[in-house]
Formats: C-alpha cells, structure tokens, sequence
C-alpha cells in the first residue's frame, strides 16, 4: 500500500494503482482522451500528463505506477502549460465544426478545451482534411475530428474480440480505418460511439435528430436479450431517439449490443395503437369497450380446456401475472411462456438461471457450452467469457454448430451425443472441467427448446454434477436464457398446470380442431398459421407475426413505455421505466386482463401496479427485490437423464441477430445492419 | 490465395520456414516484416491486398494487423512500382552535397516528378529521408543498391544505361 | 591516437572482413576465455571502463547490463537486442561496422549475452542496409560453421544464438521500445515506460538493447581491460569513438578518434578540413541531426565528448558531424531536418504527431521568405510544447534543432519574414 502525496495531500492507495486512478481517488480530476478504464492503457493523447516532483519531464498519470513517496503536481504551471500544448495541438487540426457535430454538447474535446483550450488560434496552416470511412449502418464517421485515441481501435481488439479497426500511415497522416468498408461485424460495435472523445464517431441512426439537452433520460434495463443490461432511455416529444448502455458492474458493464441500442426505431413504426376487431376476415379499428367485449364474449363460450394463453419474450412480470391470474380463476391449465418450446421450467429454480451469475463468469476456469451461440444470443455476456480467456487463457469447449465467439473453442460436437459422451464421463474434456475449481455449464435454448430438451437438460445437469460444479460456494449450471420475459415467466410459474397443454401441445391441438381459444400476449415466434381455426386474441405493440392470424388486437404498451419488472437470465428482477406514454390507446399490459376480468363480471383482486405488486411478492417474495440476485438455488434432481435422445445436432436459434423481436423487426436500422452483414 | 504454396513457392517456402525458425513458436508474427519482403519481392515490388492478407493467414494474424504495417514501413509498397525503385536521400547531409541536383537530373531524365513511375513500368522516382549513408552523400538507393557520391551526371548515366527491356 | 588503441582497425574497410583476416586482427582470440570470466567480471570490467552507449543517449552501458534480472527467472529467458537500425540523419558509423568488423560486432554479441545471462541475441538491421546486412549473416554463418555461435559456443559451455532481424524502413523503430514492438511484428510504436525492457522487453521479457558500436567495443574492452579503455579522453567521457563527418568537409568519412579530440582537429586531421577553409565554417551539429546547431564562433575550441558539448549547449548524441560552410542556407538545412521528423513521427502521441508537421510547415515559410512576424514565437512555443511531452524522445529530436536554430541563429530567421528589407534585397 504506497503513500504519495497528490496536491500536498497524502494519499495511500493500492499497490500497482497508476497515478491517474490515484488522483480519481482523492478526488482530483485528470483530464483525458485516450484512457479508459477498461481499456488497455495507450498513453498517446499527453493530456493527463502531471508533475512528479525531482522528475525532469511531465509524466503520463494513466500509465505510472505509484511508487512509495511520490510527490505529484497535478496544478503547477508546468502541467497547465504542457495541457494547454496537449490542447493546442489536439485542436490544430481538429475543424471547427462544433454547431454541426453531434457529439456537441456532451464532447470531452470540446468540456476540455473550455479550460485548457486558447482563445484564439495561431495555427496558419490549412487543417487536416481526412477522407470519411463506411463503417456501416451504425457508426458515423467524420474522420477529420478523429484525435487518433485508438479507443475505438483498442474496444474492437480488445472487447468486442473482433481486429477490424486499425490505424492506417504513420504521423501526422495516421488514420483509423475499417478492414472491410460498409461493416463492422461485430454485435457491440454500437458501443465505439460511446468511446469516441470527439464527434469522429457518431451514431449514424441519430445523426442530426437532436441534441443532449433537449432530451429526457429515463433509467431503465434492456429486453432486447435475456441478460438485462442497464440502460437510459433518451426521448423527446414521446419518441425514442436513442438508448445508452448505464453501468451496471454486474451485468453489462458499460456495453450494450447493437440490437439493445440501435433497434428503437422500430418503436415508431407498424405500431398498435388502438384495437382492432376482425369482421369478415378484414380488421375494423373498435373501440375498446368494443374489442374488450368481443374478447369476453369468446373466453366466456370457450370450454377452459380448449383455451390457452401463451406469453411472448419482451413482456414483463405483471402483464404475465395478470393474464395468469384471469386464466387461473377461469380453470384454464393451459398456460405457458415458453413460445419456443423450451423445456425448463419444471418448479426448480436452478434448472432455468444463470446460476454462476454474469460476473460470476469473471472466476470461471473452465467453460463447457451448450447448444449456445452466446455471441448472438447475449452479447456482454459473450464479451466477459472472452475477457475472462483473454485474461487466463480458460479452455473453452462448445457442443453445438461452430461458430467463432472471438475466443478459440473446442469443438466437442455438434449434437446431444457428445453431451451424452460427457456425462458418461468418457470424453476428454470431462478432466478439463474436473480439474476447474470453478466450470461453467453454459446451456442455451438451441439445446432446451427441442423435443429431447428435458433429456438434454437432465445430461447437463450430470455433467455440472460430476464436474462438482454445484457445491455451496459456486453453482457452475447455468441456462443462458436469451429472451427478456423467459426467466420472469418461470418464476412466475406461468407453465401448464396438471393436464394443460404447453405451447407445443397448444400448436398441435389447434392443428386438430382442439383448442377454441387462444391468448397471445406478445407471443410472435410461434406459427400463428397454426391458429387459423382457433379464436385468438393478440395483445401487443406491433402489427407483427402474432397478430398476423388473430381476430383481435389489443394495443399495449412497450418496454419503453409502462413500469415493467424483468427477470434476467440469473433471475434478477429488474424495473423497466416509461420514458414517454405509449401511443393512441395502447394501455400498459397488466391493464388488459385486469379490465377483462372486470368486463366479464369476475374481477381480479388488484386494480392498481402496487396491488399487483404485493400480489407478486406475497407468492415469490424474491420477485419484489429488484436489482438483487435471487438467493441461491440447490441442483435438486431436474431433467429426464434416462430420456431418449433424438440425435439431430444442435441449431443455431439466433440465425439472425439483429431481427429476433417485434421491434426489431420493425427497425428500419436493424434491416441495414442485417442486410450489410449479408453484402460484407 | 489460400494455401502457403502459393503465397511462397518453391524455394521461397524454405526461406519463409528459415524466417520463421528465429523466433519462437508462439511468436510467429515476429516474422512478418521478412515475410512480407520475401513476398514483395516475389510479386512485383509491391503487396497486393490479397497478398498481405495471405502472409497474415499464414501468421494466424489479422488482416488488419498485417495491412497496418503494409502503410507504416516505408519499404512496403501498396500500389505497384517500376522494376527500378530509384530513392533519393532529400536528408541535410545529403542536400548539402548536392541531392537536389541528383534529384533535378533524375527528373529531367526519366520526365517524371517524384512519386511517380514512368509510362513504361521501368522507374519509378521517389524522394526518402536519411539513407544512412551521410559520410558519402549524395546517396541514392536503387532496388537493393546504395549508389553513393553521385553527381547529376552520374546519375543521368546510370539511367541510361538501364533503359529499355534489358535486364539491369 | 594511437594506432594501438582503435578498436576497429578495418572500419575503412580495406581488409577483407572475414573471419580469417578477422582473426588476424585479433578477433575471436580465445574468446572461450573471456566467456568463462562469467557475467559479473564482464559486467564489471564494462563498467569500470567507463562505456556509455553510442546509439545517442550516452548511458552507462554497464549500468543499463545490471537492470537486468540476475539469473533468469524459470521460463522468463533473457534477450539481447543489437540495434542496427541506424537511421539519425548525419550517422553512418554502424553500417561501417556491419559491413567491415562484422566479427567485432558478432563478437561483442556473445560476450553482451553473457553479460546479462541471455543466451539468444537479435540482431536489428535497418531494412535499407541490404549489403550491410548480407555481410553480417554472411560473417554470422562463417561463425556458426567454425563453432564460434550455437550451442556451447566457443566451446565456453554457453549456449548462443544469434539472428539478424531486418526493419522495413521506419526511423521510430532506432528507439529501443519501438524497436522490440517492431521485434514482435508490430507498428513501431514506442512504449510507455515504465516497465523498462530490463523487466519487460522482447514479448516481455528481460531485455537489453545496445548499439552496434557499443557493443562492438566490447571484446576490445575485455581483452584490453578496463584501465585502457577509461584512460582514453576523460572521467566520464572514455574510450574512442566513431565520428562520421559528412557534408561540407573535403573528405567525408567516418573515423575513429579519442573521445573529446577537438572539433578542428577531427574536421581537418581526418575529414581534409573544412571546403574552403576553417574561416568558411558556418555551423556544426555536431551529434547527428537531433543535437543543437552550434554556430562557428563556438567551433574553435569543441572538445568532443559528452559533457564537451553539453558544456556547449548541444550534445554528442551519435557523434554524426554535420559541417556546414558559409554557403549553407542553415533556415533550409535546419528545415530539412524539420521535414526528416515530421516524415519519421509514428503518430502515436499527440505532441509529435501534429507538432511536427506543423514546425515543419512553419520552417518552410521561413525557408520561402513567407513567415509572418508571429511565426518565430509560434515556432519557438510549438517546440516548446513538444518537447518533453511526448512518449518517445523523438519529440525532443524534432524540437531541438530548431531550438539550436533560434538560440544561434534568430537573426536569420528574422530576415525571413515576410517584407523583411534585409531578405528583400538579398
């Protein structure tokens, strides 16, 4: 622990602490452009430079160490006068283009040039001017603000594990480039728009739609994945304009994926936003009385036994709870949140979480993956296994179709054989995960949702068990859910009661003549040709595959737009929160089943979120701790080891990463990005 | 461009194994700036896209990291040069013993301005910093030859005698 | 000095350099012997004798050979990186070195390895010395057949390899870190220091950077002892040293004299004087191009040594003598080297990546007789700002001859101001 003395002031810190994280903690500021706290240190921009005192030249504060007694300047005249050169220079050929540029308003350049910058320039020459690259359909480049960081170059090697950012020449002519022009291939590319100091990199959805302060922030989490990510929702005039990833240290760090942050136009657009009604095979826009009385009329004809409700991936706990509830007083067993037929779920917790937890990733020695593409399926997770590999070299091993996660894999197979080879205990890799102190059993849905899924789950469950991956300090099991409502859905226990149908049975009954009627609650990936004799009732905020066969449409808010709670893929409750009302009449989901009870004369016992709430917490208390990890669950006996397997090897279920939901299917941005991934 | 036979034939793959053998195993890429000399030489002067994306294959490198390197050495050239690389040390010593004559003579010689390479492929003139070769200034390098001490008139001779299709 | 005490007899390059006539001169003469004294007595007798580094810097090299770890570490091997990526404007003296005394060079590898326990050395070659580089391999084989290198070389029980490793033509990469990044098949970007490559150099490991003729003077130093080598020139400033003489002199060359052998002596004594007479002398940089501009009047009595031209103001650096008469446009000649640093930044850190390129733009105006009034402070300021604030020493490179410029030679800039009557009527 060694003392220096910042500003006159002593201060003890850490061993191996750099200057610069020194000053941070006695509260001295130090400006800079190239540093980040998680990146790799460059030390190229000279503007945190400070005085060590007896040392002939400034030092760059982000890359010294602290040694035991030194004696650092942080306000000198020496330092002021090297930042002002630092400024100087970076300005000199960096345009003055700031009423134009829409990193105005939150730019480091520019907050730092106010105190270090000179009123007038001195600089005759003619600028720099530096040709813009294509960086594709989400980053922005005006090349000629570039101040040369290598932030975004460093995010690109380092983080996102994909080396498609360089720098190009030497000197003054550097420039930062792309390997490939009109693509970054990478699902957190979004995420160098937020590195980028200056107005170099910009998000090109936004470009020019509006500056900081003319929005509202509202913190909220992401549901465009399962993994929750903290994020702040910016909005003006009841729009979405932009979404920016919040620190969260346990879940996604400072990143977002590109489909979390760039897939919000899609909010704007094919929205519902007052109910429909299908007379003579034509939708008619109803009133709600209208449309809630059409829904009640159809509930109340159909036997319980030949209804079903099914729950989509971006709805929240309470819509879930409450649809449940309506379902649960009318005698209906068939109710279910797993549109992809997925097979967890069977009351015991730790079959469905990330038990390990997100950081917990950060201690695993030994990797196992299951039928999971975390690349696509949860971005910020996939980046924290590569940090994790890049920091120890874990070996990593994958059951699945091969397809590079920016880290060296090995491959063991691409279907439930080798799984099974596993819990035998004759495959190699077996002494791999023996030997970790902490293995990790990542098991997604591309191995869950299939037929022999509770097979499947069963065998994993062995290998985690004979790896000793489930003791009281580490629970190694660990589903990666990948959609947002999937977790909260099974804490919820929205799965078939005794003798209902789960959402391959509903499919296969509708397909029989079996089933009168049907509640889709945001449920898009499922059939609905399936439906087409079934009664269906389509709650939800965009026009999109499940209202496609449905004979009402009931409009309702999204994520961005009513007070939600998610479960993420650890089950941790998170709160989702409006950033603007939603649209024409669209109502917030818990409203719907609550005013459909009511309309049909049996109403639900709460009418208002705090009644729903304690409603939640008096039947899973852990639900109502939002932001906390559940308490630890035991691996009781779970899954159907003894099952038969079917032998078909496991299936990419995330073929297309930016286009997985209502919204973004929507997105105009999405389609780009998907269509320039095509074309690279 | 795929495999390492075509990226370096023949008796060029010995020398690229020899190249690789002086560094450790689990350091190949100390090996790219050679190889990426051994494969300039073998195509032309200059390195195709394609050809500095083969050596980086042939590392396990990234492309990215290998076409960095192509734009900051000096000696590696992206767009094609003539069979001779006439490069005039411009450096101080130099100049002070009469680089800018060399350079007017080669100019007015080959009717080219520097950076540029002369219609039929032959020449191309460009202008370098410090040769190292400052105790026998003016210097110019031709391919892998220092032409030291040279005189306007020496340098016009030289071009001369290396025009037209024959083999210098 | 004394015929008795070069240390490169064949630096003119008129023997043949091989190993045999090598040998002759006494190269490689019972080396074994000089293996077994073992790394602390080498260490030591380098120290006593005074050597300092001739890459530019003057280190003690000594000194720089004990920040190596004792005894590597399991799996931590030691490396000795030679560097010959000689590239400071005015310096010729290693390309003498490679391609005349290669054995001295290949020698002194050996014996530097022991000296900090390695047992593998590269050898860094500028790209452009393509001659220079086939003689050192060609020597470098004659001592791999001859058992010299290899394993148990010299038959001393140490194991030694050496290889040659080419640049690609990148001035940066003569900076140490630049250097093993360029080793490792990267940008030449320097790094940040600390850790130094005592502790974390060549793909992290120890490592030891030297200059050819460092180096080369080692077997010289052990075989003759430290008391020879430290009773040449003064405390602090021992041994000979290679001056390369080069613009207006009558005989450039490059010679090895004793250190602090006076500016006169060394320009008419060895270089055929100054063309047109000792009275034409105008300026001197006299340690290659990064050292300060010394005007004549400061020429008559330079002793050439470290602390000499420090003394002076300026700085043996590489010992590259630029001479220039008076008809010398010394705004022009001191421009050249402004364009020579602004081509060679990396572009890593901000001060010389944009600085450079702007003092060189600034000295072009001066150089046309276009510079505003402003500009002479804007210049004096700039360099200011990049010196001492960049990653490597290059930004000091870049600053300092202009610095030398302003401090000796203001009134030249002066009358290169735009309108200025005395330039007008020149």
């Amino acid at each position: 622990m060694p003392k220096l003395s910042i500003d006159g002031t002593e201060v003890e810190v850490a061993d191996g602490t750099t200057v610069l994280r020194a000053c941070e903690q006695a509260g001295v500021e130090i400006p800079r452009f190239c540093f980040h706290e998680r990146l790799s240190i460059a030390g190229n921009c000279r503007m945190c430079l400070v005085e060590q005192v007896g040392v002939p030249k400034p030092v760059a504060s982000c890359a010294m160490p602290v040694t035991e007694g030194m004696q650092i300047l942080t306000q000198s005249e020496r330092v002021q006068a090297a930042r002002e050169g630092v400024m100087e220079f970076l300005l000199v050929n960096h345009p003055l283009d700031c009423p134009i540029c829409d990193q105005g308003g939150e730019c480091d350049l520019q907050d730092q040039a106010l105190y270090y910058g000179r009123v007038r320039s001195r600089f005759r020459e003619a600028k720099r001017a530096v040709s813009d690259k294509d960086f594709g359909p989400l980053v922005k480049t005006v090349m000629t603000r570039c101040i040369h960081c290598t932030r975004c170059v460093r995010f690109m090697d380092e983080v996102a594990g994909v080396p498609e950012l360089g720098t190009m020449g030497r000197g003054e002519d550097m420039e930062i480039v792309a390997a490939l022009e009109g693509c970054l291939h990478s699902e957190l590319a979004g995420n160098v728009v937020d590195l980028c100091p200056v107005g170099a990199l910009t998000s090109k959805p936004y470009a020019f739609a509006a500056r900081p302060w003319e929005l509202s922030h509202t913190e909220s989490v992401d549901v465009l994945d399962g993994a929750g990510s903290a994020i702040r929702i910016d909005a003006r005039d009841g729009r979405v304009l932009r979404v920016l990833p919040r620190v969260n240290e346990d879940i996604n760090e400072e990143w977002i994926g590109d489909r979390s942050r760039h897939a919000v136009d899609g909010l704007a657009v094919r929205r519902l936003d007052q109910p429909w009604l299908r007379r003579n095979g034509a939708f008619e826009p109803v009133s709600w009385d209208a449309a809630l009385a059409a829904v009640a009329t159809a509930l109340q004809d159909a036997a319980p036994a030949r209804t079903a409700a099914l729950a989509g991936d971006l709805v929240g706990l309470e819509g879930m709870a409450a649809l449940a509830d309506l379902m649960r007083a009318r005698g209906v067993a068939s109710v279910d949140c797993r549109q992809d037929g997925g097979a967890v779920g069977a009351g015991v917790p730790a079959s469905w979480r990330f038990n390990a937890t997100i950081a917990g990733i950060d201690r695993a020695d030994a990797v196992l993956l299951v039928g999971t593409n975390p690349r696509r399926e949860a971005p910020v997770i996939n980046a924290r296994i590569r940090r994790r590999w890049r920091a120890t070299g874990i070996p990593i091993a994958r059951i699945g179709p091969a397809i590079d996660l920016t880290y060296p894999v090995t491959e063991l197979g691409d279907g439930p054989d080798a799984l099974a080879e596993l819990a035998r205990g004759t495959h190699p890799f077996v002494a791999a995960l023996g030997q970790a102190r902490y293995p990790l059993i990542v098991v997604g849905s591309g191995a869950l949702a299939r037929a022999d899924g509770a097979v499947i789950l069963g065998l994993a469950r062995q290998v985690a068990e004979a790896a000793d991956a489930a003791r009281a300090d580490w629970n190694g099991f660990s589903v990666l859910q990948r959609c947002a409502a999937r977790a909260g859905g099974l804490e919820l226990g929205m799965v078939p009661a005794e003798g209902g149908l789960d959402s391959r049975g509903m499919v296969s009954a509708a397909n029989e003549g079996g089933l009168d009627f049907l509640y889709l609650l945001g449920a898009d990936e499922i059939d609905p040709e399936a439906f087409r004799d079934t009664f269906t009732v389509y709650q939800g905020h965009h026009a999109d595959r499940g209202a496609r066969r449905a004979d009402v449409l009931l409009p309702a808010a999204a994520y961005t737009e009513q007070e939600a709670t998610y479960v993420n893929t650890e089950g941790r409750p998170q709160r989702a929160r409006p950033a603007h009302p939603p649209p024409g009449g669209a109502r917030p989901d818990w409203k719907i089943p609550v005013a459909l009870a009511a309309r049909m004369g049996s109403p639900l016992p709460y009418d208002s979120l705090a009644g729903l709430w304690r409603r939640i917490e008096a039947a899973h208390p852990h639900l109502a701790e939002i932001g906390q990890l559940p308490p630890p669950a035991p691996l009781t006996s779970f899954g159907d080891a003894g099952g038969e397997l079917d032998g078909a090897p496991f299936t990419e279920v995330v073929p297309d990463y930016y286009r997985t939901c209502p919204i973004s299917r929507a997105s105009a941005t999405m389609a780009a990005c998907a269509r320039a991934v095509a074309d690279a | 461009m795929t495999g390492d036979a075509d990226l370096f034939p023949g008796p060029d793959r010995d020398e690229a194994e020899r190249i690789l053998g002086r560094y450790p195993q689990e350091h190949r890429q100390s090996a790219v700036l050679p190889l990426l000399d051994l494969a300039q030489r073998r195509h032309g002067g200059w390195l195709p896209a394609a050809v500095v994306d083969a050596v980086g294959d042939y590392l396990g490198m990234p492309s990215m990291r290998v076409r960095e390197l192509v734009t900051f050495y000096s000696m590696f050239h992206d767009r094609p040069v003539g069979r001779y690389l006439v490069q005039v040390c411009r450096t101080t010593p130099c100049w002070l013993r009469g680089s800018d004559e060399v350079l007017a003579a080669a100019r007015q010689e080959l009717g080219i301005a520097p950076g540029e390479t002369t219609p039929d492929g032959d020449f191309t003139l460009i202008e370098v910093e410090c040769l190292g070769a400052c105790a026998d200034a003016p210097v110019v390098q031709i391919n892998d030859d220092f032409h030291e001490r040279l005189d306007g008139g020496q340098m016009r001779a030289w071009i001369h005698a290396h025009r037209g299709p024959k083999e210098g | 000095m004394r015929d008795a005490d070069r240390v490169f007899p064949n630096l003119d390059g008129t023997a043949d350099p091989g190993l045999d006539a090598a040998r002759r001169r006494g190269d490689w003469d019972d080396t074994r012997a000089l293996v077994r004294r073992g790394r602390e007595a080498i260490q030591g007798t380098i120290r006593d004798s005074g050597l300092r580094g001739r890459g530019g810097a003057g280190f003690s090299t000594g000194l720089k050979w004990s920040f190596m770890p004792k005894e590597p570490a399991p799996g931590r091997p030691h490396y000795l990186i030679v560097n010959a990526d000689e590239s400071e404007p005015g310096t010729c003296k290693d390309r003498e070195i490679l391609r005349h005394e290669p054995h001295k060079l290949i020698e002194g590898t050996l014996l530097a390895g022991v000296g900090i326990s390695a047992h593998t050395a590269y050898i860094y070659v500028r790209g452009e010395f393509e001659a220079e580089r086939r003689c050192l391999e060609a020597a470098i084989a004659e001592c791999y057949a001859a058992g010299l290198l290899g394993p148990d070389a010299c038959e001393s029980g140490h194991d030694f390899d050496i290889h040659v490793h080419r640049g690609a033509g990148a001035y940066i990469c003569g900076e140490e870190t630049g250097l093993i990044e360029s080793l490792e098949g990267k940008k030449g970007f320097p790094r940040l220091k600390p850790p130094f490559p005592a502790s974390a150099g060549l793909w992290g490991y120890p490592t030891t950077v030297n200059n050819v003729e460092t180096i080369a003077a080692v077997p010289a130093i052990l075989r003759r002892g430290a008391p020879w080598f430290g009773g040449i020139g003064r405390p602090q400033n021992t041994g000979t040293k290679l001056f390369c003489l080069s613009g207006h002199v009558e005989r450039p060359c490059t010679v090895e004299a004793e250190m602090g052998i006076p500016l006169r002596e060394l320009i008419e004594e060895c270089g055929g004087g100054v063309r047109g007479g000792w009275d034409n002398l105008l300026a001197v940089i006299p340690g290659g191009s990064s050292t300060k501009v010394l005007p004549a009047s400061a020429c008559d009595n330079l002793q050439m040594d470290f602390d000499g031209l420090r003394e002076a103001g300026s700085a043996l650096g590489t010992a590259g003598v630029i001479v220039m008469d008076r008809t010398t446009d010394i705004v022009a000649a001191i421009a050249r080297l402004s364009h020579f640093y602004w081509h060679e930044s990396c572009g890593q850190c901000t001060p010389c990546r944009e600085g450079t390129g702007w003092v060189s733009r600034i000295m072009d105006r001066f150089v046309a007789g276009e510079a505003a009034p402003s500009d002479l402070d804007t210049l004096e300021s700039v360099c200011a700002q990049i010196e001492g604030h960049t990653i490597c020493a290059l930004g000091d490179a870049a600053a300092w001859p202009v610095q030398g410029l302003l401090a000796h030679f203001r009134d030249e800039l002066e009358q290169r101001v735009a309108g200025s009557s005395r330039f007008l009527a020149a």
